[in-house]
């Protein structure tokens, strides 16, 4: 440590600061998340005074909360384990092999991820119904990869190129087959890079609804869209439209937090 | 050889197909709409460019392209230095090993991770102005402050919204590219009597690029595509005042189920976003190029 990479006071004030920009939100969605709505409507108070776990009950103990959450999660593990299954295959091709048309098709691959998905949204539910997805969690997955599966190739591809071609040669030379240098080496060698691409696939899935809303109606209904219920002609449940939002944040932390070593060095090792 | 690249295609060949399925089929299928004016299931007429020619002419829609590009160059023009800025000051190795450093990457990494609607809703919740800390706190500070019925207010909103969101992917992504510089580098611009902007142009910058061009690039097509924060927060208004391109076809093709405009807006929206990461990938590219021609230049000349 020298005091040219050691931040400055002015960028160690911007960083707190920004932290606490993030925080404040959150901060006021867990207190409206804690309160009756009586309380809420009734009188502003910057902290909670009175604490109620009614709201939490009701998300946690409602079939229609649960089962959002699991439609949920459900097509975003589908998706994260079709696009990882498809793209690790490619990436390694992009990253070893020169072929008739390999740039055109990459670059191909990556304008899928340009596709805005309101463009998608009319074909999407009528081929989705034509082929009797509509409704399952996993016509949801399928419309994902469309921008999951570029992004994971791309990132796993600037990793895979990034280690020595030496080790494919060196372990058909050990007369390993091509199955075992694969799955016994090579893969251990990019875990950080598949971690990444984890994260990644996660993330867009488990933001995404505008694709989900339109490809479910009721039997795989996201949690997200399951917060609608919470507005109503009578007015919106503040609380309980705040409880809900908490408990979505939890994946997310709980995907940071396992990822989170190789979020920093995975992005550092690969040129991506 | 020809072996390998008949291997080379079975590996691609999954990609291909599911992309096709997923990206493909439906583009086609959109394409076909926008040719076409359809009465119902078994009539329909080849139209040409007639939707297009209508849709270009549609002032909604050049309003709402107008928003849209406002919008996505000024969350660009505050994220990026904000994101390298927010970077470049968490602490990295050995201090950063830390539980301080864990639940600082943590925070930073929440708001990419909220479901896109709960984005709109914290916010809603917040900035109201009877329930909402942001809202009443503005307001307690004497501005009359609403953003449901003013559009001025509604804009700034939606840019702190968006502020709130995006910067942390340029951070992290950033961060990464930050803590792969060996501290050597920092010592000898030490010894040099280098600056810190110079540090940041000379030894942190040419770190960077690769990471900033993939953070720029997806930050670029995600703000041409947002839609569904804006929808819960403003619903587009007051009035038409926040609606986005992706929101105005949305109300096109679902709301008022005009499939051939709509067909041929979506067409030329993808062209547009296409477009656009075209035009910033070669700029930085070949500017990036014509640098490194100038170099072996002087290298030359030296020599």
């Amino acid at each position: 440590m020298n005091s040219l990479s050691k931040p400055s006071a002015v960028a160690r004030l911007t960083l707190w600061a920004y932290c606490l920009y993030l925080i404040l939100p959150l901060y006021w969605l867990l207190t409206m998340a804690l309160r009756s709505n009586q309380d809420i409507l009734g009188s502003f108070t910057w902290w909670p005074t009175s604490f109620t776990l009614v709201n939490f009950a009701e998300v946690f103990t409602n079939p229609v909360w649960r089962d959002g959450l699991i439609n949920s999660l459900t097509y975003v593990v589908l998706n994260t384990g079709i696009s990882i299954l498809v793209a690790v295959p490619a990436a390694y091709v992009f990253s070893r092999f020169r072929f008739l048309g390999d740039k055109q098709l990459f670059f191909w691959l990556l304008t899928n991820r340009m596709a805005p998905p309101a463009v998608f949204l009319l074909p999407f539910f009528q081929l989705y119904s034509a082929v009797g997805l509509f409704d399952t969690p996993l016509a949801v997955a399928l419309a994902h990869c469309l921008f999951t599966v570029p992004l994971a190739v791309w990132i796993l591809e600037g990793f895979m190129a990034s280690v020595p071609k030496e080790i494919d040669e060196m372990a058909a030379l050990d007369g390993h087959s091509f199955g075992v240098f694969f799955f016994r080496i090579f893969l251990p060698l990019n875990r950080a890079a598949i971690g990444v691409t984890l994260f990644f696939c996660f993330m867009f899935s488990w933001v995404e609804l505008l694709l989900a809303r339109t490809l479910t109606a009721s039997a795989a209904k996201p949690i997200a869209v399951v917060m609608t219920r919470t507005i109503s002609a009578s007015g919106v449940d503040w609380g309980l439209l705040a409880a809900a939002g908490v408990v979505t944040l939890i994946p997310g932390i709980v995907v940071v937090w396992f990822v989170r070593k190789h979020l920093v060095r995975g992005f550092a090792m690969g040129r991506v | 050889m020809q072996a390998n690249q008949n291997r080379a295609w079975l590996g691609v060949l999954p990609v291909v197909l599911i992309v096709a399925f997923s990206g493909v089929i439906p583009l086609m299928t959109v394409v076909n709409f926008s040719v076409q004016d359809v009465l119902d299931v078994n009539t329909r007429f080849f139209v040409g460019f007639d939707w297009y020619r209508e849709i270009l002419r549609d002032q909604r829609l050049l309003d709402a392209l107008g928003r849209q590009l406002l919008f996505s160059a000024t969350v660009l023009a505050i994220e990026i230095p904000l994101g390298i800025a927010v970077a470049r000051a968490m602490p990295r190795e050995p201090k950063g090993r830390g539980w301080g450093a864990a639940a600082l990457l943590v925070l930073l990494a929440l708001p990419l991770l909220v479901p896109w609607n709960v984005v709109g809703t914290i916010w809603q919740v917040y900035a109201r102005p009877d329930i909402g800390l942001l809202g009443h706190g503005i307001n307690a500070l004497g501005i009359h402050y609403n953003f449901s019925q003013v559009s001025s207010h509604a804009w700034i909103t939606l840019i702190l919204m968006d502020v709130w969101h995006w910067p942390s992917l340029i951070a992290l992504l950033a961060f990464s590219g930050l803590t792969s510089i060996p501290n050597q580098h920092y010592q000898a611009a030490e010894l040099d009597g280098a600056s810190r902007w110079q540090v940041f142009r000379f030894v942190e910058m040419p770190r960077l690029r690769s990471v900033l061009i993939i953070g720029v690039l997806l930050r670029l097509m995600d703000s041409l595509m947002i839609y569904t924060e804006p929808f819960v927060l403003t619903g587009g208004g007051p009035g038409t005042s926040t609606t986005l391109l992706s929101q105005y076809l949305a109300t096109m093709a679902v709301g008022q189920f005009d499939v051939g405009p709509a067909a041929a807006f979506s067409v030329l929206y993808f062209l547009l976003i296409l477009l656009l990461c075209w035009l910033f990938y070669t700029a930085v590219v070949k500017r990036d190029l014509e640098q490194d021609f100038a170099r072996q230049g002087e290298r030359a000349a030296h020599e």
